[in-house]
């Protein structure tokens, strides 16, 4: 009923092209993430499903309903749907209450009744007893979450998300992602949640769409996505690593293949049907190992990045001079920047050629 | 630009919106147009000709442009240098001190005349007190170009003042802060760094201080016409309560000239602005405080000497006049007298009317006009589309426009019977009511637009989501939003519509007098007195809706009310 259809959405803005032919389906109840850097047109194809934008061509479907297309347009007011503003877009002007009522006051409910779903969703979302606070007295986090219960009091099956947790301290981000996460639990409703930061995609989402220059690159579960990008933008996108160019010199049937790196050959998971030939292949961190003398390939440590527990290392393989690979290692375990060690691919994954 | 698709309800409300707007503002300057050039449906350029070979024209129009250039040349050092005393300088007292120079601008020019008039004359009270007076029967040192000039300026001051300090507030600290870190001295900052930078502000103030003057009526009225100093707007004015409505089409050629100077130095500003270096606007650290050190009581002091000379001992003379039983009487604790303020106020039929009639003018078109704001205000604010600019503009221009060229374009448009109601307007009060409607659309306009361009566009698309449509957002998210300005835009409206003479001067009639008319016509029937005591009032009630305005100062949009720092 709630699923949510994109079918060759298409918008511009004069010469640029915001959203490039996006298709996408979202499941009833899924809880979708779109990943990009500014200005990909994520925030674009959100505006869009909310319908405060018009396709040029294609058509966008809620449930069975067309609600934009070639000759359908349903209002934004029509919809139905939710929607958690990057400001939160709460009314200063009215209490809280007042904001998570104010969708059920439009459709006309019993003045008990409200009472009685407007103190739900404040508990709800932890904010029992506030509802006759102003907008103004609350904070940033609160804010969020009075938000947040105003899409659950209006039980939209939809709800969209524009970088809800943008303005908030990094520390509040981490818990208002877990209320984001309760809150999907306690409405079944669809989600669509727009973020540049992929850790708040990959964290929560059961599913991410990574978008570029206005198109959806891939669409995957988090883990998929990590470890099997169908190209080097979105590997590049989504997590930490590298993409190398090297040969792949074997396929194998259990999806693996042989590849030659670093003047070696290496065995690294592949897309069934890989080719032959050049190609990229991405390395993660977890990917690598420091081996003893004799085994791997030279490299030498170009940058050490103390976090704390862990420390990053950079280095660069000797027979690969353009090529800067990440570790992430023990503290303790870590090597001085300009030394030279000797590294081994345990792990890797050759980017499909499209 | 962002088009977001509009709901039936909201359309049929904005289509019904333009032509009101078309109504009021497009249609009377279109048809003042036509008669000037096409009189009777005909292109007939001899009538156009024939006003431009008047001798009488040409010496207007000189004089025209002789007073305006002059004003604008005092505006611009007074309220050039108020400018940067207040903005770059360490000066206390800031707020009142922009209070009381702004007020000059809020004040009926008719009656900013009648003070001086009062305070230098050779019956000023005031003077006459002190034994200062000149010598009976010599001729009235500001009758003429001088005192035109120097109230012109006076009343225009304000308008540059906020040119002129809204370009300063955009000057980045920065460019500052490097002449100092090059070792310039203030002075030297101010006339190399900052004037420089000033000069499209300072231009685009002038150029409204211009415009402003072309279209005063109360200053020469009340200075040239005893002098027989006519510019074109007491010509248009002298044509027409001389020769009736027989002369329509030559004062409406007159206008149309009047028009064309007053578009040409709009036109003038807006291409100003659009040359405005955009680099000076973005937003750095704003500019210093200069210390004026041990000099800054003695500016201090010259502030509020200045100040007491323009504003105070006017208003005092005025105050003076209106207690005496009559003109050359001294004012004496034997002389002073209320029985003016009775006179006018209860006695007098006319006087007593025109209170009435401009207060009630004043409260329904401010009324009215602001009921009609917020929705046009959020159209125009929340959908810009090309249609939409070009509305805003349309509603510019009657305010733009001289009043008196707005009056003939009434005129022209009312006299004859209504169609389907098959009534005319002219010579009714209802006449001066659509002339207000039409040119103070704007003042009410400008607060909403203000306001909403603050409002997170986010408030009004989270009521959509919610499945509020458009009457029930304008009525419970953007009218508590806008309120505020909007009610500040209505009190701005009322305190010009009743202060206001330039449009009911042409458009009154018996039993439908206006405060400015009254004024006026006391003042030329030599009743000074009564005048002055006429005077008073409209002044206290410019300043206490001014206070009542200051009320609602800290929820008004930034910028709404000209006097707030």
């Amino acid at each position: 009923m709630a699923a949510v259809t994109l079918d060759g959405v298409t918008k511009r803005f004069g010469q640029i092209v915001a959203v490039d032919g996006v298709s996408l389906t979202v499941a009833d109840g899924e809880f979708l993430a779109v990943l990009g850097p500014s200005g990909c047109g994520k925030s674009t194809l959100l505006r869009l499903i909310a319908g405060f934008e018009q396709p040029d061509s294609g058509t966008i479907r809620l449930g069975a309903d067309v609600v934009s297309g070639p000759d359908a347009y349903i209002a934004p007011e029509d919809r139905h749907i939710g929607m958690v503003f990057q400001s939160y877009a709460l009314w200063p002007h009215m209490k809280v209450a007042e904001n998570i009522g104010y969708p059920l006051r439009v459709r006309k409910l019993q003045r008990v009744e409200l009472a009685r779903e407007v103190a739900a969703a404040l508990a709800a979302v932890g904010l029992e007893g506030m509802g006759d606070r102003r907008p103004a007295d609350l904070s940033g986090g609160q804010r969020q979450r009075v938000a947040l219960a105003r899409c659950l009091a209006m039980k939209a099956r939809v709800v969209l998300l524009d970088e809800p947790l943008a303005n908030l301290d990094v520390h509040l981000r981490a818990r208002m992602l877990s209320e984001i996460a309760a809150f999907r639990n306690l409405s079944h409703a669809t989600l669509i949640y727009v973020t540049h930061d992929q850790a708040e995609a990959l964290g929560v989402a059961d599913r991410v769409a990574v978008m570029e220059s206005g198109r959806v690159r891939q669409a995957a579960p988090p883990a998929i996505l990590y470890r099997m990008p169908s190209d080097g933008v979105v590997s590049r996108f989504v997590g930490a690593g590298a993409v190398v160019p090297g040969e792949v010199t074997a396929t194998f049937a259990n999806g693996h293949a042989s590849v030659a790196l670093f003047g070696q050959q290496w065995q690294v998971r592949s897309a069934p049907g890989q080719a032959i030939g050049p190609a990229e292949i991405c390395i993660r961190p977890e990917d690598l190992r420091i081996v003893g003398d004799g085994q791997g390939f030279a490299a030498t440590v170009a940058r050490v990045l103390y976090q704390g527990g862990r420390t990053i290392m950079d280095a660069t393989p000797a027979l690969g001079p353009g090529t800067t690979l990440s570790l992430s290692l023990q503290s303790s375990e870590a090597p001085s920047a300009g030394s030279t060690i000797r590294l081994a691919l345990i792990d890797g994954w050759v980017i499909p050629n499209r | 630009m962002r088009w977001i698709p509009a709901s039936r309800g909201e359309h049929v409300a904005f289509l019904t919106l333009l032509g009101v707007v078309v109504l009021l503002a497009v249609v009377p300057v279109g048809r003042l147009a036509q008669e000037a050039l096409a009189p009777g449906g005909k292109v007939d350029p001899a009538l156009l000709a024939g006003v431009l070979e008047n001798p009488a024209v040409w010496r207007a129009a000189r004089n025209t442009l002789t007073v305006s250039l002059g004003g604008v040349v005092l505006a611009v050092a007074l309220g050039g240098a108020f400018a940067l005393l207040v903005t770059l300088t360490d000066l206390r007292g800031k707020k009142p001190l922009v209070f009381c120079f702004m007020l000059p601008l809020m004040i009926a020019p008719q009656v900013t005349a009648l003070a001086w008039i009062d305070l230098f004359g050779p019956n000023s009270t005031l003077l006459g007190a002190l034994g200062l007076a000149p010598p009976p029967g010599t001729r009235h040192p500001l009758y003429g170009p001088q005192g035109i000039i120097l109230l012109l300026g006076l009343e225009q001051a304000p308008v540059v003042f906020l040119a002129v300090r809204a370009g300063l507030r955009a000057l980045p600290g920065d460019l500052v802060e490097a002449a100092q870190a090059a070792g310039a001295k203030p002075w030297r900052i101010v006339r190399t760094i900052v004037l420089p930078l000033m000069v499209p502000a300072i231009a685009a103030g002038g150029m409204l201080a211009f415009v402003g003057n072309i279209g005063n009526f109360g200053i020469p009225a009340f200075l040239g016409i005893p002098a027989g100093f006519t510019v074109l707007v007491t010509l248009i004015y002298q044509r027409l309560a001389g020769f009736g409505t027989s002369v329509l089409s030559e004062v409406a050629a007159l206008s149309l000239l009047l028009a064309v100077l007053a578009l040409g130095g709009l036109a003038l500003n807006g291409w100003l602005a659009r040359r405005r270096d955009v680099r000076v606007t973005t937003w750095t650290t704003a500019a210093p405080e200069w210390s004026l050190g041990r000099w800054r009581r003695t500016v201090e002091i010259a502030c509020w000497a200045a100040l007491l000379l323009i504003l105070v001992l006017p208003f005092l003379a005025l105050v003076a006049t209106a207690l005496v039983p009559a003109i050359g009487v001294a004012l004496t604790s034997r002389s002073v007298t209320l029985a003016n303020f009775h006179f006018v106020l209860l006695d007098y039929a006319a006087t007593r009317r025109a209170f009435v009639n401009s207060a009630t003018l004043s409260a329904v078109a401010a009324t009215l006009l602001v009921i009609v704001s917020v929705p046009l205000g959020y159209s125009l604010v929340v959908r810009r589309a090309a249609l939409l600019r070009a509305v805003s503009f349309a509603a510019e221009l009657p305010y733009a426009l001289p009043g008196v060229v707005l009056a003939i374009a009434m005129i022209l448009c009312l006299l004859r019977p209504l169609p389907l109601l098959g009534f005319s307007l002219y010579s009714t009060i209802w006449i001066i009511l659509v002339a207000y409607l039409s040119r103070f659309l704007l003042l009410a306009l400008r607060p909403v637009t203000n306001a909403l361009q603050q409002v997170d566009p986010s408030l009004d698309e989270a009521a959509r989501m919610s499945g509020a449509r458009f009457a029930r957002r304008l009525a419970t998210v953007i009218l508590p939003l806008v309120a505020p300005s909007a009610v500040a835009g209505g009190m701005l409206v009322f305190l010009t519509a009743f202060n206001e003479l330039t449009v009911s001067a042409l458009l009154w009639s018996s039993g439908a007098e206006t405060v400015g008319v009254v004024l006026f016509s006391l003042e030329q029937a030599g009743d000074a007195v009564s005048a002055a005591a006429v005077a008073v009032v409209a002044v206290a009630v410019t300043l206490t809706m001014m206070l009542f305005a200051n009320a609602l100062a800290s929820r008004v949009a930034r910028g709404v009310l000209p006097w707030q720092p």
